[in-house]
This record gives structure tokens, sequence and C-alpha cells, in this order.
């Protein structure tokens, strides 16, 4: 589980953690991890990054589960990250902690988060969904990174 | 964009070789300048989507065209389905509707003044904006199926604006080709609460004055004057039209595969139109789009009470409604016949010229108008449709100035209260729902809009009408 990456990761060495990058229109999330689902629940917190003003605010009080499947990893990616943003709209809830188990292209996770106050989260901008520009999930020197443009 | 690998057809008209596997040319509508700075992508893009079967006459880019999903922003396609055609889920986008709706206040910018303060907090304070806002109309599924169906119509039953109103919205305010039962139980338990908001990013409300007129017979016809203050309340369908958009790119992205379509790129995914799939799709949209013109006739007459409370000698008159990511069933003339074809625009504005049976009676001798969204800080504009329109792009032209910069970078570069401050120098009052937005969407990050309007003047896509300045906005 995510519990303590919670930061962005800023080094141009890719270490475990999460960032964000450029597109022109909209902006990129990053999840760096030893693991596939690693990199998936750091992908999650660049997610939510955007959308609160600071990820450590967010106490764990809720848990949500969430269940998913694609084509494959990119796709899964992409879907995992639209389910969250729906589960944030529906339930009117902010998430800074995860937890996945991925078996080929199928995931269970859990989210944690609470209800989202703007006074004590902040509120940064909409993500109206996961985009398969830019989308990847890959090894590289050793290190899982998944990845796509969000469309905010 | 390498300018050498394009063929120029006029000083804004360029022509992108059929070559390959194209079905057809493409053609980028913008002078040399905005062109060159054009990335490369809009190419790709562009020449991908004029492989699509069924695509009819071009695959074209608008002069604010850039790297988008599958088709670029600022792509329009015409699809036949007798010849194959698609519907494609890149060629409208995640915000199905966005679009832009113009109302004039009969009042002069000096009547105003003394009161914009009051007005913009009563504005600010009644229009939810910003990422998690929620509106005070919560609908059930079974409710919001019938704002799915009757779009604006839905709103005006329920007390939000009159019966005029509907006369000046695209397709009267409500698409018929919506299915509520194309659309999944997410994207309508996600839109229960949002009916009624103005969301954030490059949406916005905006308090405007009239700068300059260019066209004075087509100005008459809007009812507007040099000075007189309007408002442009720019949002689509929220979250309703995102989830379509997402659904249903995993849906023709299977579809695709059935049907042996071959896909350049993921989101260029697409189903025939004559197949289940693609006519669920088509269905959906309809959904999306009836969304957006409801929401946008609720923040519209929102508006206009506090107008009319706040200022009682204005009025809060809209002038049109119009969308930028749609797919609808048009009659174009093709090769001398007229063909019912699915027109695609996404990050592009329908523009019928004169004489179009869709339009209200007041305009259809002058044409549609046309809201061209600018910045914070510079300017918007009115446009007009024409003739030549018809003939060059399926009665299509821009949507507005296209940003320049990343998100990324403005926030390096700008602080939200900064951003404030500046336009606070320039006379301009920015209310923001996130500093952090007001930062990302810094007049400086966007393209220059005039460049736009007047490569789309120039190669005669629409007509310019009038430079809108702004007073005051309300970002989410």
């Amino acid at each position: 589980m995510g519990m303590d990456r919670m930061g962005p990761q800023k080094m141009e060495k890719l270490t475990p953690g999460w960032q964000t990058f450029d597109h022109v229109a909209d902006i990129g999330i990053r999840g760096m991890g030893q693991s596939i689902e690693e990199a998936f629940e750091n992908g999650a917190c660049a997610l939510f990054s955007l959308v609160v003003d600071d990820l450590s605010k967010i106490s764990p009080v809720r848990k949500k589960k969430i269940a998913c499947a694609s084509f494959d990893l990119t796709g899964l990616f992409v879907a995992w990250i639209n389910n969250l943003i729906a589960i944030s709209d529906m339930e009117q809830m902010v998430f800074g902690r995860f937890s996945v188990a991925v078996k080929e292209t199928s995931l269970s996770g859990i989210a944690i988060g609470e209800k989202w106050s703007f006074e004590k989260h902040g509120r940064g901008i909409e993500v109206k969904g996961a985009t398969f520009t830019e989308a990847t999930v890959r090894k590289e020197n050793g290190l899982w990174i998944a990845q796509c443009v969000v469309d905010v | 964009m390498d300018l050498a690998r394009l063929k120029k057809v006029s000083e804004c008209v360029w022509q992108i070789p059929k070559s390959g596997e194209m079905r057809v040319p493409a053609l980028i509508f913008a002078d040399s300048i905005l062109l060159s700075e054009m990335d490369e992508k809009v190419y790709t893009q562009l020449t991908n989507v004029a492989c699509l079967p069924g695509i009819v006459k071009a695959a074209m880019a608008m002069p604010d065209a850039h790297w988008g999903y599958g088709f670029p922003i600022g792509g329009v396609a015409a699809f036949d389905p007798d010849q194959g055609g698609v519907i494609s889920v890149g060629g409208v986008g995640y915000d199905i509707s966005c679009g832009v709706r113009c109302h004039r206040l009969h009042i002069k910018r000096q009547q105003l003044l003394p009161k914009l303060d009051e007005l913009m907090n009563e504005l600010f304070r009644s229009i939810p904006a910003g990422v998690g806002s929620t509106g005070k109309i919560k609908l059930t599924v079974a409710k919001l199926d019938d704002v799915l169906r009757h779009g604006a119509i839905w709103a005006v039953d329920k007390g939000y604006g009159t019966r005029t109103d509907l006369e000046f919205i695209e397709e009267h305010g409500r698409v018929r080709d919506a299915d509520p039962s194309k659309v999944s139980i997410t994207a309508k338990e996600r839109q229960k609460k949002q009916m009624g908001t103005l969301g954030s990013g490059n949406h916005y409300l905006e308090v405007q004055f009239v700068e300059e007129i260019f066209d004075k017979k087509a100005a008459n016809t809007f009812g507007i004057e040099e000075d007189d203050v309007v408002i442009s309340i720019h949002c689509g369908s929220r979250a309703l039209g995102h989830q379509i958009g997402t659904d249903y790119l995993q849906i023709l992205g299977a579809a695709a595969k059935k049907y042996n379509i071959p896909i350049r790129e993921r989101e260029l995914v697409c189903a025939p139109i004559r197949s289940q799939e693609g006519m669920d799709y088509f269905k959906a949209v309809g959904c999306g789009i009836n969304c957006a013109l409801a929401n946008r006739q609720v923040l519209g007459h929102l508006t206009t009470q506090i107008v009319q409370r706040v200022i009682p000698e204005a009025t809060c008159k809209l002038i049109y409604d119009v969308s930028h990511n749609t797919c609808k069933l048009e009659k174009h003339q093709v090769n001398d016949k007229m063909r019912k074809l699915y027109v695609h625009r996404k990050g592009a504005t329908r523009a019928f010229g004169p004489g179009h049976k869709e339009l209200p009676k007041a305009y259809r001798e002058a044409g549609q108008p046309l809201f061209i969204g600018g910045t914070m800080g510079t300017s918007s504009f009115m446009l007009v449709g024409t003739e030549k329109g018809e003939e060059l792009a399926w009665s299509s032209a821009c949507h507005g100035a296209g940003r320049s910069m990343s998100r990324r970078a403005a926030l390096k570069r700008w602080k939200g209260k900064g951003v404030i401050k500046a336009l606070k120098k320039q006379g301009i009052i920015l209310k923001a729902a996130s500093l952090r937005g007001a930062a990302e969407e810094a007049p400086e990050a966007y393209k220059d809009v005039e460049r736009v309007v007047e490569a789309t003047h120039r190669s005669g896509l629409a007509r310019k009408v009038a430079r809108l300045k702004p007073l005051a906005v309300i970002k989410g």
C-alpha cells in the first residue's frame, strides 16, 4: 500500500513515487514503483495531487473498493484512473492512499480517503477523464512506470 | 509544423495531399504563422482521420487546431453512412457539447461599472464553480433521463428561462437522437448533483463589453452596439459527457476490432454509423448534448435573475448558444447532391451561413452568430457564419484561442494571486474558485486569439462581427 509515498517525485532519474508531466493543453500523471501495483498506486496519488492542494491532508477515514479490467496493462491503468475519478465524483470523496492487486489485465483495489472539504483539502482542478495519450505501463531500468495524460 | 510538407491553396487554406492510406486529402485553415507554430501532432492526427472509412471531401483543422485525442482539437470531419462512414469518440471528445452562450444586457459599460462589484459578488455566490462543486438541482436517475431526452426544453419547463430562449439555442434546445438507455448508470450517477454547475479548467462566466464593431449590419441583427455589455458562459455536459466518452472508448475500441477498422491512435476508435455500437454512441452523444444545453440554460437563467436583481434597468436576453464538441446529422451538398452526413466537430463551432432553415427567423438573413473565447485578459470575438463556410468546411469555424503553454509551465511561472492582481491593474475583476486554476489559465498561457479569428475571417469560414473585452470573470 502506498502509505508512505505521498510526495512528488522531482528527480530526473526515476525512483518510486509520483509526478506530473507536461502536455500542451492538459496534464500527465505518472506513478513509479518496484512493482506494477506500486506504480498504479503512485499514479493514483499523482491524480489526486491535481484535485486537492495537499495530499497529506487527506485522512484515511473511509475505504472504497474498485475492480476493473481491460485488454492490456495500459488500458488497465487508464481504467483504474477513470474508476477513481468516477468514485470521487459520485461519493464527493478524495483519496490519498491506495492498495491494488493486479492479475494479468484485471485489478482489484482499495482507495482510502474521506469526504472532500474545500477548507481542509483545498481545490485544484477538475479532471474529466484519463486518456490514452502518452499512456503506457512499462518496466524501465528495473522500475515500473504507469502514466497517461488526463483531460482537465 | 513544417510548411514544406503542405500545399498552399490560398493565404489561409493549406492542403496535406492524399497519400498512402489516406482516403481524402486534409485541409488546414490557418495563416503561415499559426501553421508554423502548430504542433506536428496536428499533421499526424489529421492524416489519421483522413484514413477513416466513409470520410467525405477532406479531414479539416480550424485555425486554433492543436494536439488532441485521436482528432486534433479544432478537427472537423464528415462521414457518409452510405459509404461505410464511421462515428469516432475522438471526433467528439470528453466534454460533449462544451460550448458558449452569450446574453446581451441592453446597458452600456458606464451604467454597469458602479454595480460591477456587487454583480460579481452575487454571481460568484450563486453560480457553482470549480472542481467538486454541486448545484442546487438534485436529480434522481429517472429525472435525469428527462434532461437527457429534452435538453434545454426540460430546463425551461422547470422554470429556468423562457420558451423564447429555445429559438436561440442550436437544435432549438434539444437534439432528437438522444436515448438515455445508451448512457451508463455511472455516467448518470456522476451527473445527478452537477446540473447547473460551471466546472473548472477553461470554463468561465465573463462579463464583457463590445469594444469594436466590424460588421454593423450583423451586429444590429444580434442586437449589439459599441460599449454594450454582454455576458458569456462557457461550459459543457459536465461529468455525464466525460463518462460517456470514457465508456464508449472501450465499446468502440472493441467495435473497431469486430468490424476490422484499422486504428492508428487509440482514441480514434470508431464504429460504422450503421452498426449497433455506432448508433448507440450517436444516441449517447445526443444525451450529452442535451445535458450540456440544459446545463447552460440553467446557468443562463441564474445569471439573468441576478443581473435583473442587481441592475433592474438591464435585461439579459440570450443572443445564441453554440456547441463545440459534437457529432450531428446534417444535410450538406456533395457534388451537387444533398447528402445526410455525420459531421464531427471536435473543438470547432457549427457556423451556418445566411438562409439556413435551422437558424432563428431573426438571424436567417444574417447567418448564425458564433462566440470565440479568448483569455481572461485579452479579447473574445463574435463572428457570423458564411455561405463560403458551407463550401469550405461543412459550415464550421474555430472555437477559441488554444493554449500555447502547458498547465505545469504556467503554474511554475505564475501564482493565482499574481494573476488576479495583474488583471485588476487592467481593470478586470477575477473571481476564482481555485488559485491554482487562476494561475493555469493566465492570459499569457494562450495563443493570440486575434490571429486565430483573423485567419478564420480571411479564409471565409466565418466573418468578424465584434470584439468583446472582459470586465470581470468567474473561473472554476
